[in-house]
């Protein structure tokens, strides 16, 4: 790889041992996709949790020993340097205002706080959420990133037209102090072509399901190629929508990046989402299509009856929040269930202000922040059969926890948790 | 003994038995770390252990701690011996780089025509070859 002269002397140990660690890791991974150069960056998203189960048996080793080892992939520890890039810390295991109502043990919360106190000090943004930019971490089009989580990738590239790969734990907390990602992929503007075709023949209104199958289908049939999405989709559709569309598109499959002419910016027309070239592949997506995504989202589901819901993957915006307080209203979560909302730390403040987290309390739910049952693997106590409005969440619960998972629309769930019986269905 | 050209994405040479799927693997939500097990229901390999075989599989799906989790198989001492890949993006990269494990793309030939589950494969990344040993052979 051509390194610059200012990245020749972190990878020569100009600046920290960190740096060289970093620059090092970087060139292993540059080398490995055969980019030819680094690219600069001023926003990184990534993870520096220290409290998740599975780097929890790792936390012996000190603040900069799991620095060390999983933001770097380096054998030696080096003490952690402060972020020079933007950094926002993603999702975690826990709800850190909530650990006692999700059963968190008290020293697995205190490492959790220790672990935000000490990355929080060197620059890390505690936002705990897979949705940066609900919360303002917010990328400009064209902008180079090194993001994590996936859903939030195919959504800055998709929605916001700024330029990020599919980045991983250690290439982020690299990235966070050199301010450098290999120059690979979405970041090059020809790799951001449409190479798919996909006729929508069944209609698709502005609803988080609807936009649940579609995604899930598509990325089932497109895996990482770069679908454009055209035909019967009715109204615009938000940002929840597209929150929804990629999320079940990058669990089905890898969607990294998607066009949708006259509502993505890349894309004003179906021509300009393909820069000219003809599609790969042309896909249509009708009725059977959108049954088989319901039918293999809803596989796992057997017993009507429901323990758990959960609604808020990715994180729930404020408005997502105050429908299910209005599909609440002079209803109560049946005893044999739960009911827990979750939302980026930011909006559960805000949640917390508009009375809408009183109102889900009163009503037998819970708002719950930084976590998901996915990453934290945990859910109310004796669960076996759980709901969700996500298909994100659909697709992996059931291999993560062996639960059985039904999939529906935000108020098939709220029915099943105030009935305590799942009754959703495709219209 | 079928010997086929590929580029090498991380180095490395080993040899041994090969573990084939034509589905594409999660790292998060799709496998235990701590076991070496692929756990994805509708997966093709759906419980079978993945720790020290050649695995030779389309590329890498679904999470961003795809590295994450082969990192933390390597430390649990239940990685693959090596990677074979046919499509490259930064989740498969990235993992082969954390677990350093020799890693190799870009074949001359389709690997899927040639490697079957059970065959010995060995893996030069840093010549830039495969050899395969048919296990009927």
């Amino acid at each position: 790889m051509i390194l610059t002269d200012a990245e020749k002397a972190m990878l020569d140990g100009a600046k920290t041992p960190a740096h060289r660690k970093a620059m090092e890791l970087l060139v292993r991974y540059g080398e490995a996709l055969g980019a030819e150069r680094l690219v600069e960056t001023n926003s990184v998203a990534g993870t520096w949790s220290v409290a998740n189960p599975l780097v929890k048996p790792f936390a012996g080793r000190g603040m900069d020993g799991v620095f060390s080892e999983f933001n770097l992939d380096s054998d030696e520890v080096v003490a952690t340097p402060p972020a020079e890039a933007a950094t926002c810390q993603l999702i975690g295991g826990l709800d850190r205002r909530h650990p006692g109502i999700m059963g968190i043990a008290p020293e697995t919360a205190a490492l959790n706080d220790a672990g935000e106190a000490f990355f929080g000090a060197r620059g890390v943004a505690m936002h705990a959420t897979c949705t940066p930019y609900q919360v303002g971490f917010l990328p400009v089009f064209g902008e180079h990133l090194a993001w994590m989580e996936s859903s939030a990738v195919v959504y800055a590239n998709a929605v916001c037209g700024a330029r990020t790969n599919t980045e991983g734990r250690e290439s982020t907390g690299a990235a966070s102090i050199t301010r450098r990602i290999p120059y690979w992929g979405l970041h090059i503007p020809q790799n951001r072509a449409g190479t798919h075709a996909i006729a929508v023949e069944v209609d698709v209104p502005a609803e988080m399901m609807d936009w649940g199958l579609l995604g899930y289908w598509i990325g089932e049939q497109v895996q990482d190629a770069i679908p454009v999405v055209e035909g019967r989709l009715l109204g615009r559709p938000s940002m929840i929508h597209l929150k929804h569309f990629g999320a079940a598109a990058a669990s089905s499959g890898g969607v990294e990046m998607y066009h949708i002419p006259g509502i993505t910016p890349e894309a004003p027309d179906s021509a300009s989402a393909f820069r000219g070239r003809p599609p790969r592949q042309a896909l249509r997506y009708g009725a059977a299509e959108r049954r088989w995504a319901w039918e293999t989202l809803n596989g796992t589901a057997r017993d009507r009856a429901v323990d758990f819901v959960m609604l808020g993957c990715p994180h729930n915006a404020i408005e997502q929040i105050l429908r299910v307080v209005r599909a609440l209203e002079g209803r109560r979560v049946a005893a044999s269930s739960a009911l827990w909302v979750f939302a980026p730390r930011a909006i559960a403040e805000v949640a917390e202000q508009s009375g809408y987290g009183a109102a889900i309390r009163a009503a037998g739910g819970q708002l719950l922040s930084d976590t998901c049952p996915a990453i934290s693997r945990v859910m109310p106590k004796g669960t076996r059969v759980v709901a969700t409005d996500s298909a994100k969440q659909a697709h992996y619960l059931p291999a993560i926890t062996g639960a059985q998972c039904w999939f529906g629309s935000v108020e098939h769930c709220v029915d099943a948790a105030v009935t305590g019986r799942f009754e959703g269905g495709l219209a | 003994m079928t010997r086929i050209a590929g580029r090498r994405v991380t180095p490395g040479r080993v040899e041994g038995a090969a573990l084939v799927t034509r589905d594409t693997i999660s790292g998060w939500g799709g496998m235990d770390p701590r076991e070496g097990r692929i756990t994805e229901r509708r997966h093709e390999l759906l419980g079978q252990s993945f720790a020290g075989k050649v695995l030779l599989f389309p590329g890498a799906k679904g999470s961003s701690a795809w590295s994450h989790y082969f990192h933390l198989a390597r430390l649990s001492g239940k990685a693959p011996l090596a990677l074979l890949f046919t499509r490259i993006t930064t989740k498969v990269a990235l993992g082969a780089v954390v677990l350093r494990a020799p890693a190799m793309t870009d074949f001359e030939r389709d690997p899927f025509d040639l490697i079957e589950t059970g065959d010995h494969v060995v893996v030069d990344a840093d010549a830039g070859f495969i050899e395969v040993v048919k296990r009927n052979a």
